[in-house]
């Protein structure tokens, strides 16, 4: 597999009234060309603003302080503006999560899919509007001729996605960075969306993140899975790996808490106490330690690194940030989750 | 429990709930949102009724017209014999302390200026439910119950998490001792690791207050996890009802089968294995639905008698209901299937 994405070291800050928030402390990985990475973490974990950095559509209180984006080579996080923009859209596409503000409510759907590949692609109208004929087509929206002159209120919310993954797809990106695009819909719909995209990674073989805080979304879709959680990497290992041997104890608590056909009906859920990071101080310890179960004093001093585990038999592409063995360890019950 | 031994705590019969909107550039239309059409189940005392179904199918609509939040346009709700429907504003607010409901955002319900102990005072002191000397010593053992410090009395709401704001939103539905609670999506606002917290700290104060639930969602995996029985709504509709374990294990209804088979599980072999029911097109207008069955145009099983006339719930054993026309024609199909292969 040829490597896509590396990213080296990733910071991320925003500028608030006293201070700074620390979203995104120290984020490395890569991609390969074709590979499916889904990136799971709860809302404020950083998982969506590591991912935008990575083409730099952050608002302007953010800033990238630190690190490297290198697609195919080229560091993104040092390129100017124009070039930039030269790779949104046409080499890395977006799929965004609420369909029903992210198009334009007064423009036609046929004038927002052609925007983008008349600017990179130089085509004529005519042209483009033939392109996104067919891109409407291929995501399964049906009469698609007419629908390129609809408006976006005409459209049910699914019908919307679809429009997003179309446009997403029209620049023929290398790299779809997907922010939780099925949050909004309903299950059934959702499934719809899933074998879509299942679908068209097959058929284009494109490389995609998918961004979302549901695990039990990612275990039908992903190659790979990565765990955010304050900001930071956790845990990052290929898809059976993750569910079948989590190694840190916050993919342990977040695998457990969701009730599943296993779990005994009407049993108390485990639930991970507490509650997520403050990020207005830059983390200077593991973030997961004040609710962690199998905290040590190291925990509470050191970040530990995002390295390999260890053991025999062990999944070299397996990496955990934790200062703590579970397997040898004894979980303890610590104090946490009131106030 | 056995069947006859089931009280029925609250009867709804026949439910209708339409909205009158106006519609068209400048309102100059007139429209009917047919929310929920001829709902009719029974919540037995002590048992958790979980209602599911997608956005807009009239699951909320459902809970807020039972607790008369919204006046019901016909049908009944009887809670212990008492038709709530027919009640003026005055008697039904007698009744509202043995109802209560928490609602989906602890965000927006709770009044940001008052304190959690003035929060959770304002009900007892409404329905007079102990001395005043008492009230302050209540409120004590109401946040403990809900898992929090008492010291959090003073404070106000914005100095809380959404988990921490659920749990008072709750301590406040216990406040005038209810005896039935409508929970409108308790946990689909919080974050996944606070979500069991809640879910738990439900089904223990269910354990302690001997409490009646009816449990909202559209996270199947949650209602699964949470309720005794299962009705799974449609567009206004009651399309099957059943004992949990029943429902999961022999789901009837063509939609009840789609919407089970859309669930993720958390496990890459289950997911693997797993044959999606993949259901076409998105769900209609309330404004203007299908005729006959409402889920005719997306079922794969629909003929024109689907199209034309409005099945009714029918029992299949154990309380087992469900309202599809074709149902015996459809199992017979199955079973031909499965002969076949």
């Amino acid at each position: 597999m040829t490597k896509l994405l590396e990213v080296n070291n990733l910071h991320t800050r925003f500028k608030v009234r006293n201070g700074y928030l620390y979203a995104v402390n120290g984020v490395s990985f890569t991609l390969d060309k074709g590979e499916m990475l889904g990136v799971v973490g709860e809302s404020g974990c950083g998982k969506s603003v590591s991912m935008m950095s990575l083409i730099r559509l952050l608002p302007p209180a953010a800033q990238i302080t630190q690190g490297e984006v290198l697609l195919e080579g080229k560091d993104l996080a040092k390129a100017s503006a124009s070039e930039i923009n030269m790779v949104r859209g046409s080499k890395v596409g977006m799929i965004f999560q609420d369909p029903m503000t992210s198009l334009n409510p007064f423009m036609k759907i046929g004038a927002q899919l052609c925007e983008g590949i008349i600017y990179h692609k130089k085509m004529s109208r005519a042209d483009a509007m033939k392109q996104a004929a067919k891109y409407l087509d291929l995501v399964g929206i049906s009469n698609s001729e007419h629908r390129l002159h609809e408006y976006p209120h005409q459209l049910s919310g699914g019908m919307r996605q679809r429009v997003m993954i179309a446009m997403a797809l029209l620049g023929e990106p290398e790299l779809v960075i997907a922010d939780e695009p099925t949050t909004a819909l309903d299950v059934t719909i959702q499934a719809q969306i899933v074998e879509l995209v299942k679908e068209l990674r097959e058929k284009l073989n494109m490389s995609i993140i998918w961004i979302t805080h549901d695990l039990s979304l990612l275990a039908g879709m992903v190659d790979r899975i990565m765990v955010m959680y304050g900001g930071s990497v956790v845990e990052e290992a290929p898809l059976d790996e993750i569910y079948k041997s989590p190694r840190h104890p916050y993919t342990i608590g977040l695998l457990k808490s969701i009730p599943s056909i296993k779990t005994e009906a009407g049993s108390r859920l485990p639930s991970i106490a507490g509650a997520p990071p403050n990020l207005f101080v830059e983390p200077q310890s593991c973030p997961f330690a004040a609710r962690c179960a199998y905290r040590k004093e190291r925990c509470t001093k050191e970040i530990p690194p995002l390295e390999p585990v260890s053991g025999a038999g062990a999944n070299p592409h397996h990496r955990i940030a934790c200062w703590v063995d579970v397997t040898k360890e004894p979980a303890e019950p610590k104090e946490g989750g009131m106030l | 429990m056995t069947r006859a031994a089931k009280q029925p705590l609250v009867k709804v019969k026949n439910l209708v709930k339409y909205f009158p909107i106006k519609i068209g550039a400048f309102g100059s239309e007139k429209a009917v949102v047919h929310a929920i059409d001829d709902v009719s189940f029974d919540i037995f005392r002590g048992e958790t009724l979980g209602l599911v179904g997608e956005s807009g199918c009239g699951k909320s609509t459902t809970g807020f017209t039972i607790l008369q939040i919204y006046r019901s346009t016909s049908g009944s709700v009887e809670f212990e014999g008492v038709d709530l429907a027919s009640l003026s504003k005055q008697e039904l607010r007698a009744m509202r302390k043995r109802a209560q409901i928490v609602f989906q955002d602890p965000y927006s319900t709770l009044n940001p200026r008052m304190t959690i102990g003035e929060a959770l005072a304002e009900p007892m002191k409404v329905h007079k439910i102990c001395p005043d000397n008492e009230i302050q010593g209540r409120i004590a053992q109401l946040i403990r119950d809900v898992g929090l410090n008492p010291n959090v009395a003073n404070r106000y709401p914005h100095e809380f998490s959404g988990g921490q704001r659920q749990r008072i939103c709750i301590a406040r539905a216990l406040a005038c001792n209810p005896e039935f609670i409508v929970c409108d999506e308790p946990i689909s606002a919080l974050d996944v690791s606070i979500q069991a917290q809640i879910i738990n700290l439900l089904m223990d104060i269910q354990e302690k207050y001997n409490l009646t639930y009816l449990f909202i969602a559209h996270d199947l995996a949650v209602v699964r996890h949470i309720s005794d029985r299962i009705a799974v709504m449609y567009l206004g509709k009651i399309m099957e009802i059943a004992e949990k374990k029943d429902l999961f294990k022999r789901p009837l209804h063509p939609y009840t089968k789609a919407l089970l088979s859309a669930v993720p599980e958390a496990d890459p072999d289950i997911e693997r294995q797993r044959q999606r029911i993949i259901l076409k097109g998105d769900v209609s207008n309330a404004i203007d639905p299908p005729s006959g069955c409402r889920f005719h145009p997306r079922c794969a099983y629909a003929t024109d008698a689907c199209a034309q006339s409005v099945p009714e719930l029918e029992d299949y054993g154990d309380g087992h209901q469900v309202a599809c026309l074709r149902l015996d024609e459809i199992a017979m199909e199955e079973k031909l299937e499965t002969e076949d292969a």
